[in-house]
């Protein structure tokens, strides 16, 4: 018989029971829940007179509409001006209440976006199977779980039974082997695989990242790469336990400790893919073969090199591909053939939760030391992660480097990736982002997301255009 | 949850591939606190010639009038044609609920993504997959018939043209059950609330900081 994957082992861990319908009931050790995709799921409870099942499984933080200057942090939710936003945090706030759900409130030091205080504050730990009411829970894989984004039905699904109705998903291996050239992150890493793959490429597949490049990277690394599995169409990806792993996880609030904790590392280290096991699919790329990457269109896949030119439509056989690529070109302002270098920036965003965390803002300020942002640039911001990442740059005097080359320092939120605060692009304005999603709109109506790592933004921001991070 | 049993419905097209949530619906209008009224506000960015604002009356707003859906013919639709991989993106299960709103009751197209797809399930919205040359077919016979009309049969699991052709779909059989019935799958679940506390008091003994609880503090 041959051997079993990650998955494979996840799966049958939390396996409740299989139907004969071909469903299943898998059990849900950790869910953490946000403003945005929770209200109608309390207010389905309360109608259906039910209360959550296991309570303390469940962590709350807002994170989409915070905002995110001091000023308007300064007074707490009675301060969040627009007045949508304020009554949908509160609302949040109210049903943690009401239910008893532990809430990281909007200035307590550990709020931050939900998929950077999970594993930050142990509450996401290796061999879980972690859900949220966001895409992007796909992050958490980075531990070796099994964690992926859920609906609102699901999330009040999940509160209600502690479980989810689910159906197993194909296995897909993405091998990197080799090693990244200096400049090359793990953002690169991720957007090359999707520009490879395509944003379909993945689904219906959970997705194993595997290779030398995983097993070099950081834990914060592969929760970047985990991160944008989604974006490759796959719900959930994940990375094997290894020290690593194990040695990110110890001392974390809601670590296991003691004797817990040696028979948790005990079982996690059989958390990897047996040699023999049998992935439906495998993708492999030379590590070393990779760029700086920079997208240009509306769609994740639409992402190429630093070094290369923006596609000709006129190369493109395909009738929807191409006219895929026009409407980009259009939405986007750009010509055919012009090359990423020529692409002026009027925003920097660095931030979100693909790269928020410690090391990305390490990296953003290693680059800005000693120099400047560009006049042309309107605006970069620097949005930490979370309280503590912030408290951690600022102990390391990161924010004074940023701040001097003239980047803004503000408080934790999702702030620009999505724009559902304050923090959004102006209709026709090109940003430098180290988000997740450059779709139409996404930023801000009529704004350009380009798709960068933390030291490409931070170098696009100095130089006030497209640059090769590696050339500064 | 609405079932679903048979519908006849005028069809409407969405022609390009991967159509995202933040198309379907915009991020401005994820504030709500509520699970309806998202209809007026489907395809805003598209649909519209100026920037929505929530809880805005969009009676007086300027339409794009090259927007298929703004279109005399295709008013009333409840069969949304697209292209491959519709839905991707968030988990925002507002995408179906403003689909729902809008008055589509089922989606035909060649694939979708995967959270989309489940959430449509949830909310009565049949999304049907068919092969990119029948979908290509579709959209050539609607376009070149005002009126044009399918009729989705979930139980025979069947697509029928105006001219009498038949296509078959596969759908997942728990999730037709749900459909057909109208179930609320959480009432379901909670029939196996013996085996889900049995498999916790297994898992305890196993993995006991599985079971770690969060605490304030």
């Amino acid at each position: 018989m041959a051997g079993k994957t990650l998955y494979d082992k996840l799966w049958e861990a939390h396996l409740v029971k299989e139907r004969d319908d071909g469903s299943a009931l898998i059990y849900i050790d950790r869910h953490i829940i946000h403003e945005v995709t929770t209200p109608q799921a309390f207010e389905g409870l309360r109608m259906a007179g039910r209360k959550p099942w296991r309570v303390d499984s469940i962590l709350a933080t807002p994170d989409h509409n915070v905002p995110t200057t001091q000023k308007e942090r300064a007074s707490g939710v009675d301060g969040i001006e627009d007045s949508v936003s304020r009554i949908q945090v509160k609302t949040l706030d109210d049903n943690c209440d009401e239910f008893g759900i532990v809430e990281y409130k909007i200035n307590d030091q550990r709020q931050g976006i939900v998929h950077v205080i999970g594993p930050e504050s142990g509450a996401c730990l290796p061999g879980m199977t972690i859900v949220c009411g966001d895409s992007h829970t796909a992050t958490d894989g980075a531990l070796g779980a099994l964690a992926h984004g859920i609906g609102t039905s699901e999330v009040e699904h999940v509160m209600a039974t502690q479980c989810l109705v689910a159906k197993k998903m194909k296995n897909m291996l993405i091998r990197v082997d080799g090693e990244l050239g200096a400049g090359v992150t793990p953002k690169d890493v991720v957007l090359a695989i999707i520009g490879k793959i395509g944003t379909a490429g993945g689904t219906g597949y959970a997705v194993e990242f595997g290779g030398q490049v995983f097993l070099d990277m950081s834990m914060e690394g592969r929760m970047t790469v985990c991160n944008m599995a989604i974006e490759a169409g796959a719900r959930a990806g994940m990375v094997a336990v290894d020290q690593t792993t194990i040695d990110y996880v110890k001392g974390r609030t809601y670590a296991p400790k003691g004797e817990q904790w040696e028979m948790a590392v005990a079982e996690w280290r059989e958390l990897v893919s047996d040699a023999d096991a049998q992935f439906d699919k495998v993708v492999e790329i030379d590590g070393a073969s990779i760029k700086p990457q920079v997208s240009w269109g509306t769609s994740p896949e639409m992402v190429l090199p630093v070094d290369a030119a923006v596609p000709d439509p006129a190369a493109e056989n395909d009738p929807v591909k191409k006219a895929g690529i026009e409407r980009a070109l259009q939405y986007m302002g750009l010509a055919a053939g012009q090359k990423i270098t020529d692409i002026h920036v009027d925003k920097v965003f660095i931030g979100s939760c693909t790269n928020s965390r410690i090391e990305d803002i390490r990296a953003a300020a290693e680059v800005a030391k000693g120099r400047k942002v560009a006049a042309n640039v309107k605006e970069a911001m620097v949005v930490p992660g979370s309280g503590l990442v912030k408290a951690q740059a600022e102990a390391e005097g990161l924010d004074k480097i940023l701040l001097e080359a003239g980047f803004q320092w503000r408080e934790p939120g999702c702030s620009m990736c999505l724009a559902m605060n304050a923090d959004k692009l102006g209709n026709g304005e090109h940003c430098a982002s180290t988000s997740n999603r450059n779709f139409e709109g996404r930023q801000g109506y009529g704004g350009r997301t380009h798709l960068v790592s933390p030291a490409m933004a931070a170098a696009a921001a100095i130089a006030g255009h497209f640059v090769d991070v590696r050339d500064l | 949850m609405k079932s679903f049993t048979q519908h006849k419905g005028i069809v409407a097209p969405m022609d390009r591939a991967n159509v995202d949530t933040d198309m379907i619906i915009p991020k401005n209008f994820l504030k709500s606190i509520k699970r309806t009224g998202f209809g007026k506000n489907l395809f805003d960015e598209l649909r519209y010639l100026d920037e929505g604002q929530p809880d805005q009356d969009c009676s007086q707003r300027p339409l794009n009038m090259d927007f298929p859906l703004n279109f005399p013919r295709y008013s009333g639709a409840s069969v949304l044609l697209a292209r491959e991989n519709f839905g991707c993106g968030s988990s925002r299960e507002h995408a179906p609920w403003a689909l729902d709103d809008y008055g589509f009751r089922a989606i035909i197209a060649p694939s979708y993504a995967d959270i989309f797809f489940n959430n449509s399930f949830k909310n009565g919205l049949l999304p049907i997959i068919l092969s990119a040359e029948i979908v290509d077919q579709l959209f050539s016979e609607m376009y070149a018939s005002e009126g044009y009309e399918l009729t989705i049969d979930l139980a025979a699991q069947v697509v029928t043209t105006p001219a009498g052709e038949s296509f078959s779909f596969e759908v997942d059989e728990f999730r037709k059950h749900c459909l057909l019935n109208g179930l609320d799958d959480i009432g379901l679940t909670l029939q196996e609330a013996d085996s889900i506390r049995e498999y916790e008091e297994r898992r305890k003994q196993q993995a006991p900081w599985l079971f770690g609880a969060i605490v304030a503090g």
